[in-house]
């Protein structure tokens, strides 16, 4: 297996007293889909949001694409990474968040163009053909005009997936992305996320409850509870034949829940 | 003499009184939003003279601060050698601006607080720096949210010019003032301006609504 | 002279400023008065107002509503003198201060009348439909049920309208209330210097205006959310 993109190394994060990560270690390899499953509060969200810099960590190491993360080389030695360190690391990842999150006084077309041009320095031509084609690719490409509150849930979400593509991150992490969605809109966010999974070797982090989508799509799934990874294999194996009681537990309550 | 007569003179002031509300509301806004942003700034140094300016103007009287750049303000200047003589119309658009603008600030810092953070979450999901992150996410949003405020201020702002004749500035209730004296008609020249006075803050409440609509047309319908 | 006190312009800034404090405070004790004066009577007023404009009868609501948007559009300074020369053309006489305070009072009795409303309206409706289960009477449940509740809901923005008339009273220096700012335009009048005087009635009502808010958040606290307690 070539080098891993992520690696986690006894990654500590507490929230006050309450530890969410427990000497977390953990890896991605490049593009690998990766499914993370568990009960609420066991730490997945941190995860990603930790890798997308909205949180830090308490101890530990992050690698990212061989780079620490929320550290810098300085002379040698590793130190807390500045801002400007940050932003250079951020660039690796999109994120599609749970509430969408989708800048309610731009057009669809602008949300989508915003960051490139402001961030990536694209011109308001490339950029409105970049949103163009992501659009054309979640379906929505009609939808350009419009303002978010007139579409519906799971049209705003595909729209927060393809804002999040135009910054053509390397790792793709969703938080939940359907967990916000009454449930005749869950498929059509589903069906996007799976032909990104098909068509790119983009690596991907999902964060969801959707078992089946997760059997679907995943290279490996990881079941996280209070802060480890419990136990981790490919979807047909720990969905079928989990070695956990834990595991068995959780799956147990899910499914026929 | 006829009310009518009155007029010209009342108009002449009623102008100034225009004016001045327009210079000091200018000035104000843009006060509330270099101060109420950089209330909200990690440099502590810009934070603290925002919050200085805040309590100053909001703590004291408009009047108090109003006198005090006209009869003190040049007697400081006399203190450091320099020559701070406001003329009366300085004094009373800078003293009104600074202090509607304090209020103002209050006004903007309150509204881009109430920006959800989640909005400030994806903008940084997508690498926006943190002065991108105001200008074209947190502002946009909050500024809708300011409007009916600014819009009270503004009235207020209005009412608050007339005490600018304190200073001799020939705004209405100046003008007011010097009809009264030459005519001893208390009655008909008070109640014109009340009403002239009246007249413009529907005029100016109108404005501010029609503002508060465009501004917020990405909003759609709202309650 | 001032209140019985001299000023001491001879031996520098510092010996300026003490001698003319006694004079300023006394000037903040009218200051005081008028604010707490003005303030009742906004209540009162407006109290009044709330409930014309709660009427359903349009001829009395709609005039009350007119009449309330008109004293909150113009401006104290006109207001004052309206009353102040008007007044006596038709035979009443007030004392200036009293004056001073009506129209304070009258100014934000279109202020307080907001408050009021918004403070009754905030009251769940499910109060009024259980009085009236039991049968309680329109102004039993007025004055035991909607007002102990909607008190402490109004505390607050009636308070910050204190301090608010506490910063519009130095107005009340042009009909020769001797409060606070008007004290010190008279010792700048007669020695010349006006930033002295001037500047220490800005310190003394940044502190007044802070004791006073700090005063209405510490009611604030202690009155029960959820009304006046009635036993």
């Amino acid at each position: 297996m070539s080098e891993p993109i992520i690696v986690f190394e006894d990654v500590v994060k507490s929230f006050g007293s309450h530890v969410v990560l427990d000497k977390l270690n953990f890896t991605v390899a490049p593009g690998e889909k990766v499914t993370i499953i568990g009960p609420s509060g066991s730490g997945k969200s941190t995860v990603l949001r930790i890798l997308m810099t909205l949180e830090k960590i308490n101890q530990g190491v992050i690698t990212v694409g061989g780079e620490p993360l929320w550290h810098e080389r300085k002379n040698g030695a590793l130190v807390p990474a500045s801002e400007a360190h940050l932003r250079t690391m951020r660039k690796i990842f999109g994120m599609v968040f749970q509430q969408f999150n989708l800048f309610p006084h731009m057009t669809v077309l602008r949300n989508i163009t915003e960051a490139p041009t402001a961030v990536l320095g694209l011109s308001k031509k490339e950029a409105r053909e970049r949103a163009e084609e992501l659009l054309e690719m979640v379906g929505l490409a009609d939808q350009a005009q419009k303002f978010p509150r007139q579409l519906s849930g799971g049209q705003q979400q595909r729209v927060g997936i393809a804002r999040a593509l135009a910054m053509r991150p390397k790792i793709m992490l969703f938080d939940e992305p359907t967990s916000a969605l009454d449930p005749e809109l869950v498929g059509e966010v589903l069906n996007v996320i799976a032909k990104l999974a098909s068509e790119h070797d983009l690596t991907m982090l999902l964060v969801t409850h959707e078992m089946r989508f997760a059997r679907e799509v995943s290279d490996r799934v990881c079941f996280f509870d209070r802060g480890k990874i419990k136990e981790e294999g490919k979807p047909q194996e720990l969905f079928t034949n989990p070695k956990e009681e834990r595991t068995r537990e959780f799956l147990r309550a899910v499914l026929e829940g | 003499m006829h009310w009518t007569e009155y007029l010209p003179p009342l108009l002449q002031g009623a102008w100034v009184t225009v004016e001045l509300t327009v210079y000091s509301t200018i000035l104000g806004a843009v006060c509330a939003f270099a101060f109420g942003i950089g209330k909200l700034s990690r440099n502590w140094a810009i934070k603290g003279f925002s919050i200085v300016y805040i309590e100053i103007f909001r703590g004291t009287s408009l009047l108090v601060q109003l006198f005090w750049l006209y009869f003190a303000l040049p007697i400081a200047g006399d203190l450091i050698g320099i020559n701070l003589r406001l003329p009366p119309v300085a004094a009373g658009v800078l003293a009104l601006g600074l202090n509607i603008g304090a209020y103002g600030a209050e006004v903007v810092r309150g509204a881009i607080q109430a920006v959800r953070p989640s909005q400030y979450e994806a903008a940084k999901a997508l690498n926006f720096t943190a002065q991108q992150a105001l200008w074209r996410i947190a502002l946009p949003q909050a500024i809708p949210e300011m409007m009916p405020a600014f819009g009270n201020l503004a009235v207020q702002n209005l009412k608050d010019t007339a005490l600018a004749s304190l200073i001799s500035l020939g705004d209405l209730a100046f003008r007011a003032e010097q009809v009264r004296n030459f005519t001893q008609d208390s009655t008909t020249v008070y109640s014109m301006i009340l009403l002239m006075y009246f007249g413009m803050a529907l005029v100016l409440t109108a404005i501010m609504r029609l503002l508060e609509r465009s501004v917020g047309r990405w909003r759609g319908a709202r309650s | 002279m001032l209140f019985g006190f001299h000023w001491d312009t001879g031996h520098g800034e510092l010996v300026f400023a003490w001698s003319i404090l006694p004079m300023l405070l006394r000037g903040l004790v009218v200051t005081i008065e008028a604010s707490i004066v003005g303030f009742f009577i906004a209540l009162v007023i407006g109290l009044i107002f709330a409930v014309l404009k709660d009427v359903p009868l349009k001829i009395i609501s709609y005039p009350a509503y007119v009449i309330t948007e008109f004293f909150r559009d113009t401006p104290l300074l006109v207001q004052l003198f309206f009353l102040y020369y008007v007044l006596p053309d038709y035979g009443i006489i007030l004392p200036a201060f009293l004056t001073g305070a009506l129209a304070l009072g009258i100014q934000y009795s279109a202020y307080t009348a907001e408050v009021y409303r918004a403070g009754i309206e905030a009251v769940p409706k499910g109060q009024h439909e259980a009085a009236k289960a039991l049968d309680l009477t329109a102004s039993l449940t007025f004055t035991h049920i909607v007002l102990p509740q909607a008190v402490p809901r109004v505390v607050p923005a009636m308070g910050n309208y204190l301090v608010s008339i506490s910063k519009d009273v130095p107005v009340l220096s042009v009909v020769t209330v001797l409060e606070m700012l008007n004290v010190a335009k008279i010792i700048g009048d007669q020695t010349f210097d006006y930033l002295v005087p001037l500047s220490m009635v800005g310190g003394l009502y940044l502190i007044l205006t802070i004791v006073a808010s700090a005063a209405v958040r510490w009611v604030d606290a202690k009155l029960p959310k959820t009304g006046v307690p009635m036993r």
